[in-house]
């Protein structure tokens, strides 16, 4: 006879004294781990739970400004730096640019750069200085230290104008800097000229844009509803599309450089494939007013946008509904907005004079995680993904609170879709067969592009 | 054209020339011989070897290069030299690494933690979303491999049990068992002799480590049964016909002649639960907390017992209910009946989830393996049967036995243990997945008094009887798995570590309504369902919701809506539908036609009779 019993050792499974860790011996044989999916699917509805219940996104308030916030520029080089201009209409006597620490969230540096509107700031690529333009018809450029002790604050250079400038960007390589306005107006820092000025059409240009990966391309967008492309290497536009509202903003992705996104009058955002202007990529829809600016996040996976509806919304580039809408009841309309270079926050600035500071990721706790801490919200982030299509799931990760006004707003643009849809429907239906053609969403806003 | 090797380049691209005149360096610890027993060696030229080290090997498809890491038979051992020549490599100290490579995993260990259903075709979908499935399959296919690389570093075997030759292990007593074991695990046979308080049932807690009995005169006590520190002991002076360990060691519910009671460790009665009257048998299931009781009155009760609600109560409509039991892997209870039945239970449907005919004459007892895979019923009619649970529920084999089995127990590796009056019997089978054979009998043991409780302990070599006699522990070989899981069920948990054990548990409580017989299911794709939805709503209402109501047409406004023109307006839209349809079924016509129509076949004159 030959037998064996089990007999362990309890030594090998206690620990031996106090001051040790605990023995954990495992096995993962799937007889003694049952009811292994039911018992993730409860794991991932708490941490769906979980995710609402930290969502606290709002992390501060920077005022000071004594006029609402019209543009905001990041830092290239320091990630706590953030400039703001205002548009501050009374002559001279308050300072309408300012520019901000973030960790201490104090303005550590105010410039009266204009009289009136501060329309557009933008920072040189090194971050050594940076530029502005107002309503006066200059563009200045200011160190970014400020004055020494003593000294009068004074820009390093002015440029006078002939025409009101609406809008600046700077080449993200070189010495050179873009003006918008009646023309498109292409500058090197050291002349007091521009190299070259562009236009297509009269109306005047809000907005222009350099692209980061193929630095020598521009975008810009008029008030005669068109979305104009230019090489900077040569002396002519390249093509623009028309669309059915005016546009107010562009932004290219950061990592894909033909791609970018227009912030539209008609409440929605457009990505175009610059190749292929004629259809948008994707219609991103759920603001309830206009947008008035966005921006890309440096991962080039998600943007930001600002809106009048007084909220802002976060997108992914790859779909047409909103994943986030951040909103508060002191905030007004949004003029401008930023993401910020490490890609964990956003800035927008409004209306009531304020910069707001909110996270991107609603639900991320902030400051440094222990390793414990990082695996646990990694496995919740999976087992989300995985039950992530399972109806209860879905409806609390999706469920936001919205002011009454955007949720109004929200049902009656239902309402009115739906009638627009069901007359389309009708007359599709009462004309001869073939004779009236149903337009995509998509198609249906693009008017014409023009090579 | 010669170059001085430098210290740093490892292979010189030249080499292979000069190989010949000069030597290679040599450490002095070397023998002389290597060089040339590498050159004798079965392996491939040098040259080649070399130019398989230089290019990265790419794999062509990731399913093949898994298939490969996946030894097809158990590994035989191989001499060094044949396993070194397929592809030694060199680390760069020149030493070579006899095992290259990841270690060769068995096919049946990773059968085993094998997740998806290969024969299952994948639903049709769009590419993208059906990129995703099969990214997410060959993903949960390496998962399972290297769960079955971990399989090698668990430190316990199984217990076994071998007669020499021609011996017959059931002729083994347990006298012999305990003489020739260590001290340890012979201390883990013993009886108690209570024959005051009648028979005994008994119930193991989770870990193992506790033993919790109840005589039929009401005696309840539990105890540490490893170090036999006693809990508590108590006479609740009234019958008790049942006994169970809730969650943890520190809650006891006990069926007593007329209500449920539930008792901490201390022996101090916490509930008397008057919903729950007249219980014959209690099961918990631990995953979603419900303690679910089968009475006399022929209800199946769910206590969710975290709560203290009660979740369901079905009624079986099949008489006094007094064989119960669970199926570990999905939860599914399962009540013998006396004519002859089994019915599968879950709180979520009022109707069984499934009856199955097992025996002609009443179920005296049921009990299904830790896999979930088989069932074992035995009847009034001296049967024992095996079931398969997988979907068909067929018997897989059956004997007679002299006396009939009175009471079943699975232990966790397979081994089947039956009482039949005084004498326990035990079957073993070929491994854990697989039924127990029931020829002949893998150890048998006599004991004072009549079976009344079984049941075998978890993680310990060890089968719990209790008996009118009071209780016996009988030592099995090979019964229990070896590793248990230390954030599972540790029989070696502190306080400390059963309380946070419990509040994970608590926290990732199982709904109620999850119980079903694939508990899988959650976890597929959900193809039919939305068909079937539509189809049950249709019966339950009569009528189909989503259909359009017939058009009614809005009456105009100052007078202008007079009958006629209403009459006309209907009679128009309806004269429209009917339009409709009559063009949709010339369209189908006219496709089944084409459809029909032989390709290519010439026309016939004879056509123009074909009806």
């Amino acid at each position: 006879m030959k037998v064996k019993m089990l007999s362990r050792n309890p030594d090998s499974y206690v620990r031996e004294t106090k001051l040790d860790l605990q023995r954990v011996p495992r096995n993962y044989d799937p007889t003694l781990h049952p009811f292994e999916v039911p018992r993730e699917y409860v794991r991932a509805l708490n941490a769906t739970k979980l995710e609402r219940v930290f969502a606290k996104p709002f992390l501060a308030s920077l005022d000071g400004h004594r006029d609402g916030v019209s543009c905001l520029a990041k830092h290239p080089k320091s990630l706590a730096t953030v400039l703001s201009g205002a548009c501050d209409g009374e002559a001279s006597v308050t300072l309408n640019v300012r520019i901000w620490n973030l960790t201490k969230r104090k303005c550590i540096h105010m410039i009266q750069a204009h009289e009136g509107f501060v329309r557009g700031i933008c920072t040189r690529f090194c971050g050594t200085s940076f530029f502005t333009v107002g309503d006066d018809k200059t563009v200045k450029q200011w160190k970014m230290d400020g004055p020494g002790y003593g000294e009068e604050e004074e820009p390093l250079h002015t440029i006078l104008g002939k025409t009101v400038y609406t809008g600046i960007d700077h080449h993200w390589k070189e010495a050179v800097f873009a003006t918008c306005g009646q023309q498109v107006d292409i500058w090197d820092e050291q002349r007091s000229s521009p190299i070259c000025s562009m236009t297509w059409g009269f109306d005047s240009i809000s907005s222009v844009k350099f692209n980061p990966i193929e630095t020598f391309l521009l975008g810009s967008c008029a008030s005669d509803r068109n979305i104009v492309l230019y090489d900077m290497r040569q002396a002519t536009p390249l093509k623009k599309v028309i669309l059915d509202m005016r546009t107010n903003t562009i932004c290219w992705n950061p990592m894909e450089a033909f791609i970018f996104t227009a912030a539209n009058e008609d409440y929605n955002l457009y990505t175009f494939d610059m190749r292929a202007l004629d259809t948008p990529v994707m219609v991103h829809m759920d603001h309830v007013s206009a947008v008035l600016d966005v921006d890309y996040s440096p991962t080039g996976k998600d943007f930001v946008s600002a809106s009048f509806d007084k909220s802002i919304r976060i997108f992914p580039v790859d779909k047409s509904r909103s994943r986030e809408v951040y909103h508060t009841k002191r905030m007004q309309h949004v003029i401008c907005v930023k993401w910020t270079s490490d890609s964990k926050y956003i800035m927008c600035g409004s209306d009531e004079m304020n910069i707001r500071l909110w996270k991107a990721n609603a639900s991320e706790k902030l400051g440094v995680l222990t390793s414990r801490e990082k695996a646990a919200t990694d496995y919740n982030q999976r087992l989300k993904e995985k039950f992530q299509h399972h109806p209860h799931i879905k409806r609390i990760s999706r469920h936001r609170h919205l002011p009454k006004s955007i949720y109004s707003q929200i049902q009656e643009q239902r309402v009115m879709k739906e009638a627009r849809r069901r007359k389309e429907l009708n007359r599709i239906k009462h004309s001869k067969p073939g004779s009236v053609q149903r337009v995509s969403e998509k198609k249906k806003r693009v008017v014409a592009v023009v090579k | 054209m010669e170059t001085v090797p430098k210290p740093g380049s490892r292979v010189p691209p030249k080499k292979d020339k000069l190989q010949g005149k000069k030597k290679k360096p040599r450490r002095y610890w070397e023998e002389e011989t290597t060089p040339t027993a590498a050159e004798a060696s079965p392996g491939p030229p040098r040259k080649r070897k070399r130019n398989r080290e230089l290019r990265p090997q790419k794999p062509k498809n990731t399913h093949s290069t898994k298939k490969s890491r996946i030894s097809k038979k158990p590994q035989v051992p191989k001499k060094p030299r044949e396993r070194r020549s397929p592809g030694p490599q060199r680390s760069l100290s020149g030493a070579q690494d006899p095992f290259a490579g990841p270690a060769p995993v068995p096919v049946e260990v990773v059968q085993k933690f094998c997740r998806i259903d290969k024969s299952k075709k994948l639903p049709r979908s769009e590419t993208k979303i059906r990129s995703q499935l099969e990214a997410a399959e060959a993903q949960e296919e390496e998962i399972s491999v290297k769960a079955a690389r971990s399989e090698l570093l668990l430190a316990e075997e199984p217990g076994f049990l071998e007669g020499e030759d021609g011996e017959d292990t059931a002729k083994i007593c347990q006298a012999d068992i305990v003489e020739a074991v260590d001290i340890a695990s012979a201390a883990k046979h013993f009886d108690l002799n209570l024959r005051q308080f009648g028979p005994y049932r008994l119930n193991y807690s989770r870990t193992g480590r506790h033993l919790a009995f109840g005589g039929r005169r009401g005696h309840v006590a539990a105890l540490d049964w490893v170090t036999k520190k006693l809990m508590c002991e108590i006479n609740v002076m009234e019958a008790v016909r049942d006994i169970r360990f809730l969650h943890s060691e520190a809650l006891l519910a006990v069926a007593q002649n007329c209500w449920l009671h539930i008792y901490d460790n201390q022996g101090i009665e916490l509930h008397c639960i008057r919903r729950c009257d007249r219980i014959t048998r209690l099961e918990f299931l631990p995953f979603h907390f419900l303690l679910a009781t089968a009475s006399e009155t022929g209800f199946l009760t769910y206590l969710d017992v975290s709560v203290g609600k009660i979740v369901a109560a079905l009624n079986a409509r099949a008489g006094r209910l007094d064989v119960m039991t669970q199926n570990p892997y999905n939860g599914v209870i399962q009540l013998g009946h006396s004519n002859g039945t089994v019915s599968l239970w879950s709180p979520a449907m009022k109707e069984p989830l499934a009856k199955i005919l097992c025996h002609r004459g009443g179920v005296r007892a049921v009990a299904v393996d830790s896999t979930g895979t088989h069932m074992a019923t035995s009847g009034l009619d001296h049967q024992l049967k095996i079931f398969d649970l997988r979907g068909t529920f067929q018997p897989l084999s059956a004997r007679t036995l002299p006396q009939g089995a009175g009471h079943l127990a699975f232990s966790q590796r397979g081994l089947l243990a039956a009482g039949m009056g005084d004498v326990v019997n035990i079957w073993a089978g070929q491994g854990k997945a697989s039924p127990p054979s029931l020829e002949q009998p893998y150890l048998t043991h006599r004991l004072s008094g009549h079976v009344h409780g079984l049941q075998f302990c978890p993680f310990e070599d060890v089968l719990g009887v209790g008996h009118s006699g009071g209780i016996t522990s009988m030592l099995v070989p090979g019964a229990a798995e070896p590793n248990f899981d230390g954030l599972e069920s540790n029989p070696y948990r502190s306080r400390k570590q059963r309380q946070e054990w419990e509040v994970k548990a608590l926290l990732e409580k199982v709904p109620a309504e999850l119980i079903c017989l694939d508990p899988r299911a959650l976890a597929e794709v959900d193809v039919i369902s939305l068909e079937q939805e539509k189809k049950e709503r249709l019966e339950r209402l009569g009528y189909d919701p989503d259909t359009k109501p017939p058009f009614q047409p809005k009456p105009k406004r100052k007078g202008r809506s007079s009958t006629a023109s209403l009459v006309k307006r209907k009679r128009k839209v309806m004269d429209e539908e009917h339009r409709d349809r009559v063009r949709q079924s010339l369209e189908q016509q006219l496709q089944k036609q084409e459809k029909a129509k032989p390709v290519g076949a010439r026309p016939s004159a004879l056509d123009r009779f074909v009806r």
